[in-house]
């Protein structure tokens, strides 16, 4: 496995590359570890605070670790209407977390999105990025069974 | 019944989107072709005469845009914006999906009209998956030569919305906070890094081939005069069929979700549709007569915007639904100028209290007064715009409202 100071070096010459090297080690660690700003600052010639600012900005990146199966659960409008509020408790009630907590074992992280672009299917879940339509709290167990 | 009418999806579920040489056979960079065969401000003139207005929501005229391009000011750019983040809109996933080279097509065209050697596509974290397929897309069109030299990179948003605004957009591309830019200077002159850079939407883009390939007059003699063309709709919602359509800007809203959409799921009757997006305004029973064209949305108070279409029947909860879209400005607000920051705090904590049976008629009247001060002062579309499900639907749901004041 590459080191974080390996992938973050190889978008040096990539202008205003610190958003795709973030991406890139968030595909390796799911999240940015603590080393991640001060080398991203150097490699970018940007102030620590600099780097802090762009990783804390965006939804997708996270400083704080995360499971390796993010469950992201769309609420805006259209979802909300079709019952987003009853899906995110049943992912709730089958993890024993709370939405924005990671499981004791690391294995699933819950968060709430706004609209994931799938709105011919509310409401909707996203699971590192791939799309579940048309889910029913009665569905759950079932896609979670899918997370080995 | 009227028909569907593509030219954006001219190709969708016809070729394989994985395939250039499907593309080519149907006829593909033929547009591009002939738009390298013109001067450039032919070529601007000739997308100027097909009335061709962007089709991400602000409906700018996109020839008159490019015109704004200084010439010899070095590095031009041409940007596609690919953030797709109005709740409920699928369209530009969908059109990319459906067909990867009509767009690269697109920006190589709008490319030669600036004179433009690099073009960047953002496309919003949401949709690793299109980011892969449009990589694959662009190694095919070089492998081919079609693009000539005229490079395209695919770069990825990470969740903001506010990032589809497109200086915004520019800052995120340049590796910065998403934060929006004060206007004037506008990208055309001074986008990214500082150049001169057109930032057009994927269905903007999408429908250049046919346009040059066909000409100016010809796309203008569709939909209504002064919004030509078709426009790629998105319904969700209590609506029967939630289908993406490409229709003729003369098409009606009553159209839409009664002809296209088969009317409300479940035999219910209908409520409300709220058009263009969260951002946009709610519309009442009696307007769906209205053509969808962005300037006779704008005359009922509604928008066209992307083109999101979300039908909410009879059984829904108005109070609560604003509320909801309260919170999403409250939490995609970058917090870079005041109006809005504070604004959408404010107004997400009223429409809380709505919601929850504890407000008086006064804290409607705040709302009232704060959306219209947001409408003006914010600095960028964000701001401006999310007062408006708030202030349509309190006037043409205004029992809705009442019905839930405490009593006093
Ligand atoms: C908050 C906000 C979000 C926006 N999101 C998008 C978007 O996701 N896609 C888009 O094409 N335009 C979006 N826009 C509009 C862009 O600022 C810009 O007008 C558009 O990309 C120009 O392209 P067009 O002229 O082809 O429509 C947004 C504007 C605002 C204010
Ligand atoms: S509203 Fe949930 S995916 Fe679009």
């Amino acid at each position: 496995m590459a080191t974080i100071r390996e992938i973050i070096s190889s978008f040096r010459d990539k202008p205003g590359g610190i958003i795709e090297a973030y991406h890139a080690v968030q595909r390796e660690c799911n999240f940015l570890p603590e080393e991640t700003i001060p080398i991203a600052a150097e490699v970018f010639g940007l102030s620590e605070a600099q780097a802090y600012g762009v990783a804390t900005f965006y939804s997708y990146l996270s400083v704080a670790p995360r499971g390796k199966y993010i469950i992201r659960m769309c609420e805006s409008a259209p979802c909300h209407i079709a019952g987003a509020d009853t899906l995110i408790k049943a992912f709730e009630d089958a993890l024993g977390i709370k939405v924005g907590q990671t499981t004791a074992d690391g294995k699933f992280s819950l968060e709430l999105t706004e609209c994931v672009g799938q709105c011919q299917g509310t409401p909707v879940i996203t699971i590192n990025s791939v799309p579940y339509v048309d889910l029913d709290p009665a569905q759950v167990e079932t896609v979670l069974a899918l997370c080995q | 019944m009227i028909e569907e009418k593509r030219i954006v999806l001219r190709n969708a579920d016809n070729i394989d989107p994985e395939d250039i040489k499907d593309y080519l056979q149907a006829g593909g960079y033929r547009g591009l072709e002939k738009a390298r065969s013109m001067r450039t401000i032919d070529l601007i003139e000739e997308v100027k005469k097909s009335g061709l207005r962007g089709r991400g929501g602000a409906a700018f005229n996109c020839g008159l845009k490019w015109s704004f391009v200084p010439p010899n000011r070095g590095a031009t750019f041409v940007v596609c914006n690919l953030d797709e983040g109005e709740p409920g809109t699928y369209k530009d996933r969908t059109i990319v999906q459906k067909d990867p080279q009509t767009l690269l097509e697109g920006m190589a065209i709008c490319a030669h009209a600036i004179n433009s050697k690099q073009g960047y596509i953002y496309c919003r974290g949401e949709y690793p998956y299109v980011v892969e397929l449009l990589n694959r897309a662009i190694g095919q069109a070089k492998e081919a030569g079609v693009l000539g030299d005229f490079d395209i990179e695919v770069r990825m948003g990470a969740g903001a919305y506010v990032c589809g605004e497109e200086t915004a957009l520019i800052e995120s591309l340049e590796g910065h906070r998403g934060e929006p830019r004060f206007k004037p200077p506008f990208p055309g002159v001074e986008g990214l890094w500082g150049q001169p850079t057109v930032v057009n939407n994927v269905e903007t883009f999408a429908n250049l081939p046919e346009i040059v390939l066909n000409g100016g007059e010809w796309y203008a003699a569709i939909g209504a005069p002064n919004y030509t063309g078709t426009k790629v709709l998105t319904l969700t919602g209590d609506v029967k069929n939630r289908i993406f359509i490409e229709v003729p800007t003369t098409t009606t809203l009553r159209e839409v979700v009664f002809g296209f959409g088969g009317g409300i799921k479940d035999d219910k009757k209908f409520k409300a549709v709220q058009v263009g997006g969260t951002s946009g305004g709610f519309i009442p029973e009696h307007l769906l007569d209205t053509q969808i064209d962005a300037d006779s949305m704008r005359s009922i108070g509604a928008t066209l915007g992307t083109g999101a279409v979300f039908v909410m029947d009879e059984t829904r909860d108005i109070v609560d639904i604003v509320t909801r879209i309260a919170k999403f400005f409250e939490h995609e607000s970058c917090g870079k100028c005041n109006p809005c920051r504070e604004g959408t705090y404010r107004a997400y904590e009223i429409m809380k209290k709505i919601n929850q049976g504890q407000a008086v008629a006064q804290d409607i009247d705040n709302l009232t007064v704060l959306g219209r001060v947001m409408e003006k002062a914010c600095l960028c579309g964000l701001g401006q715009a999310a007062p408006s499900p708030t202030l349509t639907t309190l006037q043409h749901f205004y029992p809705e409202y009442q019905a839930r004041l405490r009593a006093q």
